[in-house]
């Protein structure tokens, strides 16, 4: 039998339409590759007993010729989305016992098209951190290694446990969310495909908040093609989210391998950045290139207010992060430190409850809302989140479909190598990816090449908003174009 | 714009988050950290810019003002460290 870990969603969807092999028989190798690679650390929660019994369900609906839209697909959840009578902990000590009574959007809609939970995946707590070492539940080790080295490195972050999982084969694809990047810049660590579809594409009903103007779920897969296939059940309106658009939604799996000809890209030159390694430059010319030849009209553009994005972002966020995580009290849910009284309570609880990342931000964000910084904080920094977003909308009116960027500024890094004393040297991951949150647009992270160390290295593209479709047919262009870079030999089992 | 320790107690205060005396150096050093990062927004002419309000342009909408989910007392009180008789428990508030 072929290695049935190995294959891409695709290629199971139709292997089990074609009776090659069983759900129960996909679901098994996959549970075996997890037991197999618990030194990554990329599961919080395995759920080997629900894997078989949904697995067992979709052969009955194969049988019967009812095979949904993934039907007997095994898929990991990013440990941040509600998944009723599975324990939820957002990666957070608070959170370590919670088990929700209900389902969010996204799972739910899963499920109905018959995909296979194996379990949770890691992450940083609250989804706050670019290296997956925040989580309470200890930091994922990336399968990928330098050429020759054996230091663990890290997956990215906060999607750590997806993109490691996605590109250990321990599943067909995973869920993740993107507040400043956590989506892409895993993706991009690992050589896998991500995007963050236009903020209201997926419902946030049920993924626990964190900066709830900027959070927005979407898919890690090891394809264009695969991750198409997960944005469209993962996308839809739903009442149970105010934010949620309205919109049909079209069948993304149509857009890839669609001609991208007479396409315009933009090149934003204020993403190139003082001191970029030249690696990360070559790389650009060379998507710039794959693009030029695929028939797409390449134009220089400017997005002035670009620099502005992150700090702006490291007001909103925080801001944003300490009113959701108010409701952490120790109170209705979560963990609880006794107190002399309420006071003492809340301030225990939060204290051993949160980690050293959210306790941080959470202090930040109260201080910008606090009373005589408001408006010199949270009000400025809204105020140029209308100029960010009002650079892209001035490129799109003139024409361009399409912004290609680096993803990242360099390529994976060691654990522990970027634990100083100055968070911002962490932040700095999100340099490129930060915009796309700020404006609510789309973007999506593409395997290009390898860092002379051997490591993945990713594009990003950014869409003009519910435009996921374009996404996917440029950022196959890419896939094809780019030189086929094999997953890692699994030296962890 | 930076902070002083005794604007570190009190922001952690207001964020219900207890810090120790020791914490508090740290702590200023990175907010700082922080703040000094943010500065950068100061050179920015925000005059006559609206500040975002909605990510997407949409009309906030309204649902009919009906019961939709109830009667689940028992589910909303699970995950609670303390219950009693369908209440949440908490240290005395009102002495």
């Amino acid at each position: 039998m072929t290695d049935l870990t190995g294959q891409t969603l695709a290629a199971a969807r139709d292997g089990l339409r074609t009776k090659a092999f069983s759900a129960a028989e996909l679901t098994e190798a996959h549970l075996s590759a997890i037991a197999g690679a618990r030194g990554l650390n990329a599961f919080i929660t395995e759920t080997p007993d629900r894997a078989r019994a949904m697995a067992k369900a979709s052969d009955e609906r194969l049988a019967r010729g009812e095979a949904g839209a993934l039907e007997g697909i095994p898929l990991g959840i990013k440990d941040l989305y509600c998944t009723e009578g599975v324990r939820t902990t957002a990666g957070s000590h608070i959170l370590g016992n919670f088990v929700p009574p209900y389902e969010s959007t996204i799972t739910k809609q899963l499920w109905r098209d018959g995909a296979v939970m194996l379990g949770k995946l890691n992450l940083d707590e609250f989804a706050m951190g670019s290296s997956n070492e925040t989580s309470h539940f200890g930091p994922v080790t990336s399968p990928w290694r330098k050429r020759g080295g054996n230091a663990s490195l890290v997956p990215g972050g906060s999607s750590g446990g997806s993109a490691a999982a996605v590109a250990a084969r321990l599943c067909l694809g995973a869920t993740a969310t993107d507040t400043g990047g956590s989506i892409r810049q895993p993706a991009a660590f690992t050589g896998t495909v991500g995007i963050k579809p236009t903020y209201g594409r997926c419902s946030r009903f049920g993924v626990v908040a964190f900066a709830s103007s900027l959070d927005q779920a979407g898919p890690i897969a090891r394809t264009v093609r695969d991750a198409a296939i997960l944005m469209r059940s993962m996308a839809g309106y739903d009442p149970n989210d105010s934010t949620s658009a309205n919109l049909p939604v079209p069948d993304y799996e149509a857009s890839v391998g669609r001609s991208v000809a007479g396409k315009v890209i933009g090149i934003p030159k204020e993403y190139r950045l003082d001191g970029m390694p030249a690696e990360i430059e070559a790389l650009w010319q060379q998507g710039i290139a794959w693009l030029k030849e695929a028939g797409a009209e390449i134009r220089d553009i400017s997005l002035p207010h670009t620099k502005y994005a992150l700090p702006a972002y490291y007001i909103v966020a925080p801001a944003e992060a300490s009113s959701n995580l108010a409701r952490y009290d120790g109170v209705r849910y979560g963990l609880r430190v006794p107190g002399k009284d309420i006071a003492d309570l809340y301030g225990k609880t939060r204290a051993e409850g949160f980690g050293k990342e959210v306790r941080r931000r959470v202090m930040i964000g109260t201080y910008v809302l606090s009373a005589g910084y408001y408006d010199a904080f949270y009000v400025k920094a809204q105020k140029i989140r209308t100029l960010i977003k009002r650079d892209f909308e001035t490129v799109y009116a003139e024409g361009v479909d399409a912004i290609l960027t680096p993803a990242t500024p360099s390529a994976a890094f060691a654990i522990g190598e970027k634990g100083s004393g100055n968070p911002v040297e962490m932040y700095l991951n999100d340099i490129f990816t930060v915009t796309v949150n700020m404006a609510g647009l789309p973007g999506i992270a593409v395997p290009a090449g390898t860092s002379t160390e051997g490591l993945p290295l990713g594009l990003q593209l950014i869409g003009r908003p519910f435009d996921e479709d374009t996404l996917f047919s440029l950022g196959e262009v890419m896939e094809q174009a780019a030189p086929k870079v094999a997953l890692p030999e699994r030296w962890w089992s | 714009m930076s902070v002083d320790q005794a604007t570190v107690r009190r922001i952690a205060t207001l964020a219900r988050i207890a810090v120790s005396e020791d914490e508090v150096p740290h702590l200023q050093g990175e907010l700082n950290a922080i703040l000094a990062f943010v500065a950068e927004l100061d050179e920015v002419d925000v005059s006559g810019v609206e500040p975002m309000t909605s990510v997407t342009p949409m009309a906030l909408p309204l649902r009919a003002d009906v019961v939709t989910a109830g009667g689940i007392a028992e589910a909303v009180l699970r995950n609670a460290p303390m219950s009693e008789d369908g209440y949440f428990v908490v240290p005395k508030v009102i002495e």
